[in-house]
């Protein structure tokens, strides 16, 4: 089982998931369904349990009751080392790379779910973002905020993912950088991956949507397509 | 010049000595972000391994593949199990604690299972001298300076050229992203401590080969010490500067020993030995990366609610009571020799003082301090010295010396981070206790401290004596607690919880905590002198580096936040010392690893807390009870408008 990757694209499934830390509950039964090959929109004002949701399908949080599916595969028990050699990429909110190692060392621990080898990976990320070959010597906690995550998206660019979530890509960065981000978001999506955001820029992300939901204090409220959304979003945040 | 030249070589070798347990300690720092106090002693316990093997006839290489390749690396899978997996990310004083206690185990456990002196040489792999420039070389010399060099070359281009080294420094900067790339961090923080542990194993049977003396349980573990320097000069972090670090401090040992030191005469006590702990000491002075990171902390603590000037009132007067009756059943004077149950008595009133002082210190400061034990030492010095010994000034200079020394020493490095802080006097103890101590115009084998005598009252009686400590401690305990209460005590608490805040808010952290560090070397100071005078004579092995250490650990078991913590820690201190000398650092040893969790010590677990009427100790907070208020308030406040993009 473990040597076997995810097929391409596969449906996310979240069936009734609860989850929390410690005593305290953050999702209160989430049934959300991800289709194939789709670049779903997570969106919600702040601390309404998006991240948490993230935590849950890369297996950082354990669900307390209900259950995720990538596919046909359960991702309750497993861990967050294996769901990633099987194909599952999570861009993290904030801090994506390892600040104290260069570019070219981050590039080379991405090599552990990448299976090509670090000349290959540095071609990739290089042709993708030049602006990371001039600094491929640079500890990248010197990096600019956009030039990080250009370098945490990277992984994802280069390791074939079956399943790529991305958590608010955009948090702190110029229009213009976010944009060159996104472009990147949609391309990796054009090769056959299932791609789940979460983003606070709700017109940002719903641009590059084919689907989206809303989801405001653990739970889902709505969803549907990314123009029905653009309206229940603001409704959604002006009520909170 | 040939003179200069073999001079060189000693000193490169003697380098090479340092270097190849320095780099262990990095390697480990690097992987696991824990500065190892115990590398040396796992060094040791492999050296004592392989002596065995040899004496019942096992080949010399076979039993080093047997002890650095087989037992080390299932030592390093051990220990990583038990306790460093739980240290990953910490960066508050559990770390130092905790490696500090793995050391007490590891002496603890061979001064059980081999005594402290085997009495008997290792002898060297291979044999053999070489010429070198002139210099007669054993073979076992260049094997130890071609292994440190090997050895420093081989981790660069690991760490730097290699997927699983790279890997191994990004897992103490962040476990959870290192998963979410595919790697385990678990298995890369186990293979952090193989290798660490291999190392270890590698330089303590190399190094024990080539002591000439017999193999002895406390040379051994603190071997390493001497290489502390050169790691900090690479800063814990870069394996080549580490390397050249040691060459260097080789050097300028040797050179100090054959130029320097004979010019000095009589005139000094011999600072060769201190030499290594000099150089620390400057280097954590003089490196600017390791000052102070203006990070917060989150604490889950709650510090224990401090007893009311009244209650600290009763509280003594009960204590005196108590003291009072005990010392009814001492006779005879300190002359005449002292019983067995007056020793602990009065042990437990001198070392109750060196507790509070860590209270003081590392309770209320968060300040780790090693070096409570060497102030106790020149206290006790002061106390035989001045004005012919046994006089009220002495004990009066013993508080204001140590105090001033005290300033003095913090002035430097009291903006260090709090590992190198500790380092720091780790540094000052180790150099009072191997290089000025031992001198027999300092203490030596033993110093004659005196009885007081007052007009009219003569503290030359046992009952006397205790009396005097039993005073002194209590007034110390109402010192510090008026300390706790006062605007002093009220800094320092903000200052554990925030020192980045407690800068901007514009408050004088650094004189602050020059301040305590002053108070408690004073405290220590007087502590000695007290022990001193109770005690007729006094020497170097009453301040034994490693004994002070292990009462830093008695003191966390019991509870370092606590006054009643201070006590208990003398009392069961005193009385192990006295009972079972060789298990005084397997039970401390075994208590950090038991109870070291719980931030707050023996007192501050659950069921005992509820015995002892709260306020008389700190009990931990629920973590998740935290958090709970937490996430209501910000579940409850909801989120803001950001719909535009
Ligand atoms: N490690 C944690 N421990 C305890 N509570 C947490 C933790 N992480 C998040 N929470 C709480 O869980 C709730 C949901 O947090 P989460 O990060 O999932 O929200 P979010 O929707 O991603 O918000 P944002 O848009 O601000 O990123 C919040 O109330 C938060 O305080
Ligand atoms: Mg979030």
């Amino acid at each position: 089982m473990s040597g076997q990757r995810l097929p391409a694209a596969p449906p996310i499934t979240v069936d009734g998931v609860r989850a929390g830390y410690g005593r305290i509950e953050v999702l209160h039964g989430i049934d959300l369904q991800v289709p194939a090959g789709s670049i779903f929109a997570l969106l919600g004002p702040n601390g309404a349990g998006k991240s948490t949701l993230l935590k849950v399908i890369g297996g950082h949080v354990r669900a307390t009751a209900g259950e995720v599916h990538l596919g046909d595969l359960p991702v309750g028990g497993r861990s967050v080392e294996h769901l990633a050699r099987l194909g599952l990429c999570t861009v993290p909110e904030g801090r994506g790379v390892f600040p104290n190692l260069t570019v070219r060392e981050n590039l080379r621990i991405w090599t552990y779910s990448a299976r090509i080898p670090l000349g290959e990976v540095e071609e990739r990320t290089y042709t993708a973002f030049h602006r990371l070959a001039d600094r491929r010597q640079q500890a990248a906690g010197t990096l600019s905020g956009g030039e990080q995550q250009m370098l945490a998206l990277s992984r994802a660019l280069v390791s074939d993912p079956s399943v790529l979530l991305v958590d608010e890509l955009s948090m702190g960065l110029a229009p213009l950088v976010v944009a060159e981000l996104y472009e990147m978001v949609g391309e990796l999506a054009a090769r056959g991956m299932t791609v789940l955001l979460v983003e606070q820029f709700v017109t940002t992300a719903l641009a590059v949507a084919t689907r989206a939901a809303i989801m405001t204090n653990g739970r889902i409220t709505a969803e549907g397509s990314p123009s029905e959304m653009a309206e229940a979003a603001l409704s959604a945040y002006l009520a909170s | 010049m040939s003179q200069f030249l073999e001079f060189t070589v000693l000193g490169l070798i003697l380098g090479s000595v340092y270097a190849i347990s320095a780099t262990g300690l990095v390697v480990t720092y690097t992987t696991s972000g824990v500065f190892n106090f115990a590398h040396g002693a796992v060094g040791m316990i492999a050296a004592y391994g392989y002596w065995e093997l040899v004496t019942h006839h096992v080949p010399g290489a076979l039993a080093m593949v047997l002890v650095v390749l087989v037992a080390a690396p299932v030592f390093g899978v051990f220990i990583e199990w038990l306790l460093m997996r739980r240290l990953l990310g910490d960066t508050g004083e559990r770390p130092v604690m905790v490696t500090l206690g793995l050391l007490a185990i590891l002496i603890g456990l061979a001064l059980v299972l081999f005594g402290e002196n085997r009495g008997d040489t290792l002898s060297p792999l291979v044999n053999g001298t070489i010429r070198i420039l002139g210099v007669g070389v054993t073979a076992q010399d260049l094997v130890i300076a071609g292994s440190a060099a090997a050895i420093a070359a081989a981790l660069r281009v690991l760490f730097h050229s290699f997927r699983l080294g790279v890997a191994l420094r990004a897992v103490v900067d962040d476990p959870e992203l290192l998963a979410t790339a595919g790697a385990s961090p678990v298995a890369m923080s186990r293979t952090g401590w193989v290798l660490g542990s291999v190392l270890a194993a590698l330089a303590g049977v190399l190094l024990a080969q080539q002591q000439q003396t017999s193999l002895d349980t406390y040379t051994l573990a603190l071997l390493v010490v001497s290489g502390f320097a050169a790691a900090v000069f690479g800063r814990l972090r870069s394996v080549p500067l580490t390397y050249a670090g040691g060459l260097v401090l080789g050097l300028a040992v040797v050179y100090f020993g054959s130029y320097a030191q004979p010019h000095l005469g009589t005139l000094g006590p011999d600072l060769s030995a201190a030499l290594p702990m000099i150089f620390l000491f400057a280097a954590l002075i003089a490196l600017p990366s390791v000052r102070l990171r203006a990070v917060g902390r989150l604490s889950t603590l709650r510090p224990p609610r401090v007893a009311t000037g009244w209650e600290s009132l009763i509280a003594a007067g009960a204590f005196c009571l108590v003291a009072l009756a005990c010392s009814m059943t001492l006779t005879g004077t300190v002359a005449g020799g002292t019983s067995s149950f007056g020793v602990i008595l009065d042990h437990t009133m001198a070392y109750g003082i060196v507790g509070l002082s860590l209270v003081l210190l590392v309770g209320y400061a968060g300040q780790v301090s090693l070096c409570q034990f060497a102030f106790m030492g020149i206290g006790a010095f002061l106390m035989g010295k001045v004005a012919g010994g046994g006089s009220l000034l002495g004990l009066l200079l013993a508080a204001v010396v140590c105090a001033a020394l005290g300033a003095l020493i913090a002035l430097p490095t009291v903006r260090l981070r709090g590992l190198y802080f500790t380092l720091a006097t780790f540094a000052f103890a180790d150099a009072a206790y191997t290089g000025i101590f031992p001198d027999t115009r300092v203490l030596g084998q033993g110093l004659n401290v005196g009885q007081i005598v007052l007009p009219g009252l003569s503290f030359g009686s046992n009952r006397a004596v205790f009396l005097l400590l039993a005073a002194a401690f209590v007034l110390t305990a109402l010192l510090v607690l008026a300390i706790r209460r006062s605007l002093l005590g009220r800094r320092l608490v903000a200052l554990q919880d925030s020192p980045a805040a407690y800068a901007t808010v514009g408050l004088n952290a650094a004189f602050t905590k020059v301040a305590v560090f002053a108070i408690a070397a004073g405290l220590a100071g007087l502590a000695g002198a007290l022990y001193g005078t109770a005690a007729g004579t006094v020497g170097t092995s009453d301040f034994d580096i490693f004994t002070g250490v292990v009462f830093v650990l008695f003191v966390v078991v019991w509870s370092v936040r606590t006054v009643s913590g201070a006590f208990l820690a003398a009392l069961s201190f005193a009385v192990l010392t006295h009972v079972w000398t060789n298990g005084v650092g397997l039970f401390a040893g075994a208590g950090i690893v038991l109870v070291g969790w719980t931030p707050n010590g023996i007192l501050g677990i659950g069921p005992l807390a509820r015995l002892v009427p709260e306020r008389w100790i700190g009990r931990r907070h629920r973590a998740t009870g935290d958090a709970g208020s937490l996430v209501g308030v910000v579940d409850g406040r909801e989120g803001e408008i950001r719909a535009a993009g």
